[in-house]
């Protein structure tokens, strides 16, 4: 009897095997389930619920959710300046960070790609990782220390009859082009390593300048990477709220998000839909500029 | 392979109909379904755990350690910044109580995120001291919701090298004619309640408002009052909401001057910082009287170890542990008995604790409401103050 069990237990297993047996799109299917599963419901779902809720209002009396169909808090959200004035310095800072970072990385990345040792390249890889190894608020606390009234910033600048920028927009512009530099470098890299040396030798064999090879060469080729780096420091630029909060007195899109959480939920719904779409024109402005082409 | 010619248009169907399943969801929602009147009857034996939530300060290991030999319960306390914050957490049902002050309790009783306090279940609460007890932000429509824990305002501090001579009023800061002076170097508290501050300076120095509460103010008196506060902005160092973050401004030298908490005032002193605020002799309030806070325990409508919480709640009002409480963080002791175990002897004087008249000057935090009294529901709510405080940060 024993045996026998064993035997329809096998055959169980067979008959599964069977099953997927010669069916690839079964087999993809049963493969990809869980992750789709994940992505539709998870992450697309999420936000299709934010996309409602942002329809809904707050009863003033009750405080509760008012469950229909209106455009009150996309009304707020236009009408009122100190929102515009919100979006339009998130943005900013979000662009001012994206062209910071591209300008430091460049050179890193090219000096990794191109002209580093094997073991110059390892180091310099790690020595690009390492800040992503310690925690972000130690990284934006040291930040606000050094940029304190007594910090070691203006005690450096003292001599020189300077002193540093203080708390404020410029703060949060150096914090977060800090914070997010490696992923400009990292992608910027991997563009660079992709271009044979051969082309660069090439164009100077022709008689091309250094800057004509970088100008007409280099950069038309690497830039769907750099595309692609500044969609990560552009967005993650435009959700931060902790940065803003620790170095500045600025409220950014997610600062007032944040703040309207609890008691306007819906408003906060609306609120968070900005940086979608800002996303959004990003991305379709990068695909026009080809980031996406090689992926 | 025929069946796979179009695997994009088959991604697209399976994504769009589960896009319309989660969207069916979202509009059914689930309705809040406010469960009152399930108050314990006895507490038992304890669970093992307590999950808390509080403010900076109120549960430290000199009474935490005790409670969890005695009870067994141990203590998880998460500390919260604001009172936004702990009602966001409360609503996540994964604590079972808070020392949720007056901005919102209101807020949680309304929300069904609490539950009714058997008081007769905490024996310590019979000699709380009266004028604390049965007030509109712990008891609604009759019906306790909770235990106080202390009470006390909020300090005007400042940095003794800085700020010549020591002011005696909230003028320093809200006065655009002295907070000049302190350009840049001005601490305010990032949050909506605080437009209740320049209402109560309002107040005092333009009576023809006619302001006497201030959490319930109407159209004119808000309007000032938030004008107040867009005057201070660009005055304003710095707008804290961690108490970590302004003991770090007071010690970079970023701020000199502000609107604080015991705690911090306290750990800036233990670190040895030049700072001082409203001394004694002035009873510890600028001219104007301040904003307070009395805070009260109270329990979730999903606590897992309600037991432990009864226990809790027991304890904090116990006269030795309420004394602790009380030094330690520079509050009256809500406990009458606390006054006999203080360490220092006339802490309870100092502090005012058995003095009711003291606290007419005190104005503890409260939740704006529309409807405020006056019968004409034209009063200012909380959603008004939220929106109102993001256009003053700008």
């Amino acid at each position: 009897m024993a045996t026998e069990a064993v035997a329809r237990k096998r055959s169980a297993g067979h008959r599964l095997a069977d099953l997927f047996h010669g069916r690839p799109r079964l087999q993809v299917g049963a493969l990809l389930a869980g992750p789709i599963g994940w992505l539709v419901i998870g992450y697309l779902g999420s936000l299709a619920v934010l996309l409602i809720a942002a329809f809904w209002t707050v009863d003033p009396l009750s405080g509760e959710i008012v469950r229909g169909l209106s455009i009150e808090n996309f009304e707020t959200l236009f009408n009122e300046p100190v929102y515009r004035d919100i979006i339009g310095r998130t943005v900013r800072i979000a662009a001012q960070v994206t062209l910071t970072d591209a300008v430091l990385a460049f050179p890193i990345a090219f000096y990794m790609a191109k002209l580093a040792s094997r073991r110059g390249k390892a180091i310099l890889i790690v020595a690009v990782l390492l800040p992503l190894w310690s925690s972000y608020l130690v990284k934006v606390y040291s930040w606000r220390t050094m940029l304190s009234t007594d910090g070691v910033l203006n005690w450096a600048l003292a001599p020189f009859g300077l002193h540093g920028p203080g708390f404020g927009d410029t703060a949060v512009w150096l914090v977060m082009s800090y914070l997010w530099l490696p992923y400009m470098i990292l992608p910027i890299y991997a563009g660079l390593e992709r271009i044979p040396d051969s082309l660069i030798s090439a164009s100077e064999d022709l008689g091309a300048s250094p800057f004509t090879t970088f100008r007409r060469v280099i950069l038309p080729l690497v830039f769907p990477a750099v595309v692609a780096g500044s969609i990560f420091t552009f967005s993650l630029t435009l959700g931060d709220y902790i940065t803003p909060r620790l170095v500045s007195n600025d409220q950014f899109i997610g600062n007032v998000v944040f703040n309207n959480i609890v008691n306007n939920l819906p408003f906060a719904s609306a609120l968070a839909l900005v940086p979608i779409v800002v996303m959004i024109a990003y991305l379709l402005v990068a695909r026009k500029l080809g980031a996406f082409e090689h992926i | 392979m025929t069946q796979d010619a179009h695997p994009l248009r088959t991604a697209w169907l399976v994504v769009a109909g589960l896009l319309a399943f989660m969207l069916l969801l979202a509009g059914c929602g689930s309705s809040d379904n406010n469960t009152t009147g399930k108050e314990l009857t006895k507490v038992g034996k304890g669970e093992g755990q307590l999950n808390l939530i509080s403010w900076v300060g109120y549960v430290e290991p000199e009474w935490a350690k005790p409670f969890e030999q005695k009870t067994g319960c141990k203590v998880n306390n998460k500390v919260a910044g604001t009172s936004d914050e702990m009602i966001q957490l409360m609503r996540t049902g994964q604590y079972d109580g808070v020392s949720a002050s007056g901005n919102a309790s209101g807020r949680l009783v309304d929300g069904g995120d609490v539950d009714p306090v058997n008081v007769s279940l905490v024996p310590n609460y019979k000699t709380v001291f009266s004028d604390l007890k049965n007030q509109p932000y712990n008891t609604f429509d009759g019906v306790h919701y909770g235990i106080p824990h202390g009470r006390g305002a909020n300090l005007l501090m400042w940095n003794t090298n800085d700020v010549k001579p020591a002011p005696t009023s909230w003028d320093v800061i809200l006065d655009p004619k002295k907070a000049t002076q302190y350009k840049g170097k001005i601490s305010a508290y990032d949050d909506p309640i605080y437009i209740a501050d320049a209402a109560v300076y309002l107040k005092a120095h333009q009576p023809e408002l006619g302001i006497e509460n201030p959490y319930e103010l109407n159209e004119e008196q808000f309007e000032a009052a938030v004008n107040l506060l867009k005057e201070q902005r660009p005055f304003v160092g710095e707008y804290w909401s961690e108490a970590a973050k302004q003991i770090s401004a007071f010690t970079n030298g970023d701020d000199q001057v502000g609107t604080t908490w015991q705690y911090q005032y306290f750990e800036l002193k233990g670190e040895g910082e030049p700072v001082a605020a409203s001394p004694a002799s002035q009873g510890f309030l600028p001219s104007e009287g301040a904003t307070g806070w009395s805070d009260t325990w109270m329990i979730s409508s999903e606590a897992k170890n309600p037991n432990c919480m009864y226990m809790w709640m027991d304890w904090i009002v116990s006269p030795k542990v309420n004394a602790e409480v009380a030094e330690l963080f520079g509050e009256a002791p809500a406990q009458s008995l606390a006054c006999e175990q203080t360490a220092e002897k006339n802490f309870c004087a100092k502090y005012h604790a058995e003095n009711p008249g003291f606290w007419k000057r005190v104005y503890y935090w409260e939740t704006p409401v529309s409807d405020c009294g006056n019968g004409s529901s034209d009063c200012k709510d909380y959603n008004d103050w939220v929106q109102a405080w993001t256009s003053i940060k700008g």
